[in-house]
Formats: structure tokens, sequence, C-alpha cells
């Protein structure tokens, strides 16, 4: 096998060594009758001119090089080459979690400047080394905030991700917390009112998504105000952080829980993400997952580690803040690449061209006849109402378009209707090619439904 | 430098502000195409937009290449060096895995993608689970969870799900000392207590506490085998039959899966369920503290309660994703699991195939047996059974002369190796855990023998040397009492004075 770095004799060597004349015998402590005596049923090893054709196949098989107008938690945003030549820097992705400080200086740097940028971006006090994704960021995020004020019931946007909010129901079914939905108004914004008649003095948390899964920005401080009135903490959920290159942060909240998959992470789909929570100074010690502190070594010198374990499992254990025992380090360093390379210019531009490339798709869409379904400001996502989008998406995909999310499969309620993105990748041509295919397949399908009745 | 230490010397590397710090107004790493379209209108945003974001980094292409270069050479990686890290299994990862995750058509697709359209991505889901139920000898499996720990949570709801189907979740689950910490916390987050199971003087369960402990309250036996001495746990059979006789499950923890793959397999001995760390056995970058991945695989009577969604070949043959799943725990993330790293798993036993498996273990058998003979002169060896592909020392002998395991561990960074697992399993005090995987030859474990040895003996002479160890890097002995202490959890620009 290639990757075994020892020559025939190298390896009788060794067994002599230690007293072996066969390789069976370095096993003799697992009883025969448990050892499996024949070779597993899987094929012989494949050269790297095979395993390549293998994988080329596959994504074949993928519609790879397709335009994207779908987003719902995954977005395609353009990567600097920058981003994938650092992490591909093997010290970096062939080390371990950095436990010990004096040799992993460049992951603890890189994941304090990551704990900044999120502070930055989120307009919180503190971040956390990352998290595996967004998705159990949200779960995380509520019981941190359960675990702050000692409430046991958690208002929920209906509007927060359909799969994020499945995740949270999978986390507290044996956690003894209560969730309740609170429903989206006529803009598509949380309905504020339904809010405040829902909030009580039982109530730990208020958890928003903002933009929401239909694209629509929250008042996240109006929101704050009713939540703090009641005692209540705010959670807000960011799953499209480019949104914050231009869009007021989630300062008045409690605690932001993110995926950052949308800085410089691939689409890859569905994963490996990254996501984050992100806090006040004072809820430090409630927060989740790891955390690198900044400190000096014996000679004085500014230097990083990992910080605050007491919170964690492997010195809590089932008193831990909770069970995970890593971060998603090298993704985290993907966003900490990728912001650099926008930096304080650039992010607030590739924002705005997000919500250019989102209105003139609106525009468009509005022009063709069609009708969008919340009046609320939206960033780069928003629905239009649709009759029912059956045979579209092949028609779509006859020119090379993976175009919008039928939303029946998340809310029977907007059965029909398509959550459409557009990022700064969406060219003019295409979103033109995308509408003109979208109105003509409502024409059709309007056209058999009037021959129907 | 020491001319005893013959595997690394120093040398210069640059020094290297913070990305903020490097920053200055105007400087800049991007450029975006033209505009299109007509530029935005920021007034339909209702009002909720922000300025530019107060100290973002403003820097030039040049500098972040050079920043991060300069960050990663203070690193030390698996491309570096032995890393020597017991239950992390920190072996080669395959350059031909990095290659085939970025192609386009894997690295790109979008997981709203139309199934018809995601094909290539299904099939690869495929045939990896098939490999690992081939690996494992269970029945089925998902590759949703996003790490071991995930794994484990995942697995333990399941555990509950399929209890209380059968009339009785049950409160309690029993875990041997030896056991990694995540066990008790994912315990706790399935809403179990637990219960210590005390090791006997071998480091093995003991049976009959086992037998004491084993009432119809607990739900499952959550054992790591070879356990964290490495040890096989060779009554393993009767082990799960005395769980099973009291309605229990026997869960294992993966992470030593390294001993076994294509010589023993958990579906053999017992085992209701287990995961699998795929950034440990199966090669995938632990790139600094993850992403990794973490599937379950369980015996059939757990398999309707598989997270959703599952996969399943439709009557046409094409594969699609199945949400319809009543008894399901429901979903444990979002999309269906670390794609990425699914790929680079697959890729890597694509690589071995069957007999390169097998090899990969017995190796890393090997490895760790030569290991554990060459230092069992130098070090005490708290537990004298065979052991599998890890093997664990206490710093007995060195603590006479006021030298401990993190001491012996940091003097080890100077001759060029990155350290064991310090402290750990809890029942070895003063542990040194050494697994040195498969990926490591033998000039590089002599240096290492010659290097360990060598700090037993400055241990017994010159104790000072390795009290204050290391002195070859680029900072020494880290503060860490004083970063908890005082936390500094982000950068904040200076005042302006």
């Amino acid at each position: 096998m290639r990757y075994i770095p020892k020559s025939p004799e190298e390896r009788e060597t060794m067994l002599r060594a230690v007293g072996c004349d066969s390789i069976d015998q370095l096993f003799e402590s697992i009883p025969s009758a448990l050892r499996l005596g024949r070779e597993l049923r899987l094929d012989r090893g494949r050269s790297e001119p095979e395993i390549l054709r293998y994988f080329e196949e596959r994504a074949a098989e993928n519609a790879g090089d397709f335009a994207c107008f779908v987003g719902a938690g995954a977005y395609d945003h353009f990567r600097p080459s920058v981003v994938d030549a650092m992490i591909s820097r093997s010290e970096f992705y062939t080390a371990y979690t950095p436990y010990q400080p004096e040799i992993s200086q460049g992951t603890l740097q890189a994941i304090f400047e990551f704990q900044t940028l999120m502070c930055q971006l989120t307009g919180m006090d503190v971040a956390n080394a990352s998290l595996y994704d967004g998705s159990t960021a949200l779960p995380e995020a509520v019981m941190m905030a359960v675990r702050a004020n000692g409430r046991r019931r958690v208002l929920l946007a209906r509007s927060i991700h359909p799969e994020y909010r499945q995740v949270l129901n999978t986390y507290l079914q044996h956690q003894n917390i209560a969730l309740d939905e609170i429903p989206w108004g006529n803009s598509g914004q949380a309905d504020h009112a339904e809010l405040q008649a829902r909030v009580g003095s039982d109530v730990s948390a208020v958890v928003l998504q903002s933009p929401n899964f239909f694209g629509v920005v929250e008042d996240v401080a109006a929101a704050t105000k009713i939540a703090h009135a009641a005692g209540a903490l705010l959670v807000v959920m960011i799953t499209e952080p480019v949104s914050l290159g231009i869009l007021h942060p989630p300062a008045e909240a409690d605690i932001v829980a993110g995926e950052g998959q949308s800085l410089g992470v691939p689409l890859s789909f569905g994963g490996p993400y990254v996501g984050f929570v992100a806090t006040r100074e004072k809820y430090i010690r409630s927060m989740p997952g790891r955390l690198v502190g900044q400190t000096t070594d014996s000679r004085g010198e500014r230097s990083f580690c990992l910080t605050l374990a007491t919170r964690e499992q492997h010195i809590r254990r089932e008193k831990a803040t909770s069970n995970i025992c890593t971060n998603q380090a090298l993704c985290a360093l993907m966003v900490t690449v990728y912001l650099s390379v926008y930096g304080k210019k650039g992010f607030r531009e590739l924002a705005l061209q997000n919500v250019a490339k989102t209105q003139y798709a609106q525009k468009k869409f509005l022009k063709a006849g069609a009708s969008l379904r919340f009046s609320g400001p939206h960033f780069n996502e928003f629905i239009v109402r649709g009759e029912g989008s059956r045979g579209l998406d092949a028609k779509l995909r006859q020119e090379r378009i993976i175009g919008g999310l039928d939303l029946g499969r998340f809310y029977p309620e907007l059965e029909g209707d398509r959550l459409f993105c557009f990022t700064e990748t969406a060219s003019r041509e295409k979103i033109d090619k995308l509408v003109e295919v979208y109105a003509a397949h409502e024409l059709t399908v309007h056209a058999a439904q009037q021959q129907r009745s | 430098m020491a001319d005893h230490i013959k595997k690394a010397r120093p040398h210069v590397n640059q020094n290297e502000d913070l990305i903020f710090e490097r920053s200055s107004a105007g400087k800049c790493a991007y450029q975006l195409p033209p505009l299109d379209v007509p530029p935005a209108d920021t007034g339909a945003l209702g009002g909720f937009t922000r300025d530019e974001i107060p100290g973002f980094p403003e820097v030039s292409e040049m500098e972040i290449v050079r920043h991060f270069t300069r960050l990663s050479t203070w690193n030390y990686g698996v491309d570096t060096g032995a890393y020597l890290l017991g239950s992390c299994t920190m072996k080669y990862n395959p350059k031909i895995n990095e290659l085939v995750a970025r192609l386009k058509g894997i690295a790109n697709v979008h997981p709203y993608q139309p199934q018809e359209a995601s094909q290539g991505c299904l099939k690869v889901l495929k045939l990896l689970s098939e490999s690992l139920l081939e690996i494992t000898g269970m029945d089925a499996i998902t590759l949703q969870p996003a790490a071991g720990a995930h794994g484990e949570m995942t697995a333990l709801l399941m555990v509950h799900a399929y209890l209380a189907s059968q009339g009785n979740p049950r409160h309690k689950v029993l875990i041997p000392d030896s056991a990694h910490g995540t066990n008790a916390a994912s315990a706790a987050m399935a809403g179990y207590k637990t219960l210590n199971l005390p090791s006997n003087s071998e480091g093995m369960v003991d049976l009959a506490t086992l037998e004491r402990l084993m009432d119809d309250d607990v739900a499952a036996l959550m054992l790591t085998n070879p356990n964290t001495l490495g040890i096989f746990e060779e009554r393993i059979a009767e082990i799960a039959r005395i769980v099973h006789a009291r309605g229990g499950l026997v869960y294992m923890d993966g992470a030593n899966m390294n001993a076994l793959v294509g010589v023993s397999r958990p579906g053999d001995f017992g085992v209701d369920v287990l995961h699998l760390n795929l950034h440990k056995t199966f090669s995938t970058p632990h790139g600094g503290g993850g992403p990794g991945a973490g599937p379950v695989a369980v015996r059939k009577q757990l398999e309707p309660f598989l997270p959703i969604p599952t996969l399943i070949e439709k009557p046409d043959g094409s594969l699609a994703l199945d949400y319809d799943r009543p008894a399901s725990i429901g979903r444990v993330r979002a999309f269906y699991g670390n794609f990425g790293v699914l790929v680079r798993a697959l890729a890597y036993i694509l690589a071995n195939g069957a007999e390169g498996l097998r090899e990969s273990t017995e190796e890393a058998v090997l490895n760790s047996v030569y290991v554990r003979k060459n230092l069992e002169d130098s070090y005490e060896l708290p537990y004298k059974r065979p052991a599998l592909h890890e093997c664990v020392f206490s710093d007995k002998r060195q603590a006479q002369h006021g030298v401990h395991t993190g001491d012996i561990a940091k003097r080890l960074i100077d001759y060029g190796f990155h350290p064991y697992t310090v402290s750990f399993p809890l029942i070895v005090p003063g542990a040194l855990m050494i697994e040195p995987t498969e990926s490591e030859s033998k000039q590089e474990l002599d240096l290492l023998i010659d290097a360990l040895r060598s700090i037993a003996r400055e241990a017994e002479q010159e104790p000072e040397t390795v009290l204050h160890a290391p002195h070859t890097t680029r900072i020494a002995r880290v503060d860490e009492v004083q970063a908890a202490r005082r936390p500094i959890l982000r950068w904040k620009p200076e005042p302006r004075t």
C-alpha cells in the first residue's frame, strides 16, 4: 500500500524486535472467534488515475457548472483564489486541535482573528472558535439562553430555516424545553403583535433569523425591546452573513448564532460548513464550544491558547455547556482569509452587489407578471408566488440553470411558491433567461388550468 | 542545540502581527467585476443599513498571503512529522483526497439542487455507506453527524427512541472510567444520567461490577474497544451478553477503529450501535480542529430511528433522499452531512481496497507495539496486557525527579515531535498516551524512541532542562492560567489618545 512507509525488510526487523513471528500474533488479544478471518468484501486498492476518474464521473452526474439561483441556507458566492491557497498549507490542514500552543500558534492566532471578525460583523463582544454549522449553532444558542436565565420556554419565528428548526427539535427532545412558534406577517417579518401576545415571564428567549428564510430583513431592535420587556433574551440567527456587509448588525440582541458558509466555504452539497455563536461579555461562561484567548509566554511575548476550558466536556463531562469537542477550524480559516481579502471596503461593495442583482431580478419578475409574496425589505432572496412549479426544474435545466426552491416541501401554505437567491455571481443574462423560462412556464400552467375549469 | 537531538534543528521564522494590525486605510485585495445591473437602492432596505465595519482589515493580497503563510509555519502538522496524539489517529492525509474534494461538480454542488441533478453526490454517499457497513459488520448507517461527539449524541437519541418503542427508554447509561469525556456529555444531551463503571486492575471492564450495575434502568453501555489503553476487551462477547440479557444496548465509541479495520468487526462481537470518526480512521484531515465526520452505524432493529433523510434506491435505479420516516429521531443537522469530508474518506477507502485497509491496521499495531517494547525500560507501563494501536505509559519514574507528563511532552517538542496525549486516560495518573499510526516509518519511530529515552535521562540528570521546555520554539511555555483569569478573546483597536 503506497501510504505505508516501510520496506518488507524493515517490517520483518520490527516484528522480530517485538518478539513476533507473524503479524497475526499482534492480534492474539482478540479472541480468534471474533476475528474476521477473511478479507473485507471491498475492491482492490485503486491507483490515483482510477480514483480521479471515479470522482470525475460522479461530478459529471451532478449539475456542476449551472447558474445557481437557490440559497436557503447555502449560498453561491465567488471564492477568491487566495482562500484555497492558504488553507492548503498543510501545516494548517494536517494539524490537530491546538492543545500544544507552543507549536500551534498559527492555528490559534487565526482563530483569534476569526473570533474578532465575528464580533465586528455581529456587533457582539465575544465569539467562539466556531461550531459544526448554523443548524447546530441554533440549539447550542438556545440551550445557552436557557442556562443563562433558567427559564424553559422558547419562542421561535416560523421564518427560521425549516431544517434548523427540525434540528432544534431533535436536540431539545429530552431537555424539557418548550418551543412555541411566532408566525410571520404580510411584510414577511415576524409578527410583532403575535410576539407581544405570546412572550411572558416564563420565556427564556425569542429567536429570529435575519434575513429570515424568505430573505426578509427583521426588525431586530424592535423585537429585542419586546423580549427584554418580558425579561427574555433575544437570539438572532444569521444564515447569510454577507448581508452584514450592508445591514445593521444585530447588536441589540443577546446571542447571535450563525452559519459562515457564505464567507468562503464551498457549497459542497451541504457541508462541511462553519457555525458560530457570539454574545455579550456577561454570558461568556455559558458559551458552548472552544475559545482562544490572548496571553503571554514565559518570556512575556504575546501568544494565544485555548482557554476557559472549564466549560467543556473533557473537564466537566456530563455537566459541560455542550458535548462539542472540536470547532471547524479549517472552515473558520476560510472565513478569516475571505474576510481579509474583501476587507472593509470590499465586503460592503460585495453586499451591495448582492442587493443590486436581487433588486434587478425582482423588477424582472414583476415586469413578467409575477407577484412577490412579501413586502418587507429583502437582502438577496425573495419569494415569487407560483401556481405550481412542476416541470419548471426540467425546463431550467435545459438552460443550465438551477432555479428556485419550491417551498411546499417545508411550508404547505406556500406550496408552489419559489424562493430565489441572487448573489454577486448572478449575471444579468442568466437572470433574464431565468425569468423568461419561468414566465413561459407559468403561462402554460395557467392556460392548462383555465382549460380544465 | 544539543547534538543528541537528531530530528530537529532551529530555523528562522518570521514575526507577524494580527491581520488587523497590518491594516491601513485604502489598501485592498479584492476587485469585483463591474456591475451589469443598476446599482443597489439602499433605500429599499427599510433603514436597516450600516456603514463600513469599524476595524475590519484593509490589507493587500501579498500581505494576506504572507500573513497566513507565516502563521502556518508556526504550526506542526502530520506533514511536518510524527503526531503522537493517542486516540486521535493522526495518520497521513493523502493528497488525492484533497484534489477530488475540490473538483468542479463536487465542491460546488448546492444541497438543494434537484435530486436528479445530484446523482453523483448520492452515489458517493451510497458507496461510502456500503463500504463502512462491510468494514463494521453493521446493518444500516447515517453519514450525517459532523463529528464524533455529534455521532454519540445521534446514537444515544436512537437508543432512547428504540427503547421507548419497546416500552421504556430507561434513565441511565453506563460509562467506563477510561472513556472519553464526550461520552458523558453526549449522554446528558440525550437525557440520560451517567453511571461510572470502574475498570479492573488490568484496565478492562470488570464483569462482576458490570453484572452488579447493569439493571433494568440502564439503557446502554458506552464502550470504547479497544479501550483508551489500546487493550481489546477480550470478553466483549460476555459483556454484550450481560447487557443484552437486561434489555440494554451496547454502544461502541469507534475512536479506536484504526486497530480493527479488516481484522475484527464490531457487528460480529455484539455491538448494537457505534460511531466512526472519519477524520481518524479514514484519513480525512483534522484541519486544526475540524471539520470531521462521525457516521453512526446500527443493527437492523435500530434502523427505523436513523435521522432523516436516509438514502434510498428508487425502482428505476436512481437514488433519492427519504424524509418520510415516522420513527426517526428527526434531523441532527441541516442538509446531509459533511459531504466534503465523506468524499475524502471514500477516496481513502478506494485507494486502500480491502488489502490496504487490513495492512494499515496491521502496521498501526506493529508501530505501537514496537514503540512500547522499546520504551518499557525507560517509562512505567501501568497496564501490562498486550495492547493494539496505542500504548499508555505513566510518568511515575520521572515524577520522582519532579518531572511530569506535561513537561516530557513539552520537551518532546524540542526533539522535533508533536507530543502524545497528556494525562489521558484518567485511570492512569500522569499518562503518556502514544498512537503512532501506520503512517510512521521505522526511521521516524527510532528517532522518537531515542528522543523519549533521552528525555528520561534528562529527567534524572538535568530535570531543569525538561521542566522549562520547550526551548527551541518561537514562543516559550504559554501562561494558560493568565489566559483564563483575564480573558482577552478578541482584538480591539488601541484607544486614540
